[in-house]
């Protein structure tokens, strides 16, 4: 499970590192479900390169295709973010019981 | 104490020790007494240097956390980077004498500039089932 989590992690973060699929990805967010064509609109890039970059965020389960009619409409899954908050939680957790640990090492320097 | 900064992602620890910060300085530097608390590692307070800490290795990674030095104000501050899993985090200690003792912050910001602005993006449209989340994660451990 910690495996499969850092997996999920590493994909998510390098999914986002992108800044055009981070753009993508933000305004799926903010403004909901949109087509292939409008997210193209105001992508700045080519529709191609849209489809690619959401390739990679759907890889990553960042986002969630939809089929209406002739056209694909892209969902954000916020939830895919989960694995950056078990990071954050992960580590919280070590520093606490570093830190006991250390505690327990500076008694010990005393003698 | 422990407090998770949702904003900039940011992990605070906070901790007051009966000892001097000189003591306290020799457990963050010497590299034998580092790895008694915190993990076998190569460190040398020098800034600029780069080492490893080494924790167990586990399928898909090799337990490797690859560090540099960043600051060294002796018996005060000291600060590393810390890059495992392919993310990039620093790692800032903070030394301050208070009566009887040494208070000690510890602060790990987990997000370069890049990875910090995806979050802030997406944070509003996930942040009503991060406790929900929180909780169950905890309750997993």
């Amino acid at each position: 499970m910690v495996c499969d989590m850092a997996i999920a992690a590493n994909n998510v973060f390098r999914a986002l590192a992108d800044p055009t699929r981070r753009a993508i990805f933000e305004r799926l967010t903010r403004d909901g479900e949109q087509t292939v064509h409008a997210l193209t609109a105001r992508a700045g890039v080519s529709q191609p390169m849209v489809s690619k970059h959401l390739s990679a965020l759907k890889r990553a389960r960042l986002v969630r295709p939809r089929r209406k009619g002739r056209e694909t409409h892209y969902q954000a899954r916020p939830e895919a973010l989960a694995p950056l908050v078990d990071w954050i939680g992960d580590y919280g957790v070590f520093w606490e019981n570093k830190l006991d640990l250390l505690g327990d090492v500076l008694e010990r320097m005393d003698k | 104490m422990m407090t998770t900064e949702s904003a900039t992602r940011t992990i605070v620890v906070e901790r007051e020790f009966p000892h001097p910060p000189e003591k306290l300085w020799r457990a963050l530097t010497d590299s034998s007494v580092l790895a008694q608390w915190l993990l076998k590692n190569d460190f040398t307070p020098v800034a600029g240097h780069a080492f490893r800490f080494r924790r167990d290795p586990m399928p898909g990674w090799d337990g490797v956390i690859d560090c540099k030095v960043v600051a060294v104000d002796p018996y005060k501050m000291l600060s590393y980077t810390w890059v495992a899993f392919g993310l990039e985090s620093v790692v800032t200690f903070r030394l301050t004498p208070i009566e009887g003792g040494t208070h000690l912050r510890v602060e790990q910001s987990g997000f370069r500039a890049d990875q910090e602005a995806a979050f802030k993006g997406s944070y509003y449209g996930w942040r009503g089932y991060l406790g929900g989340l929180e909780r169950v994660v905890a309750e997993l451990k």
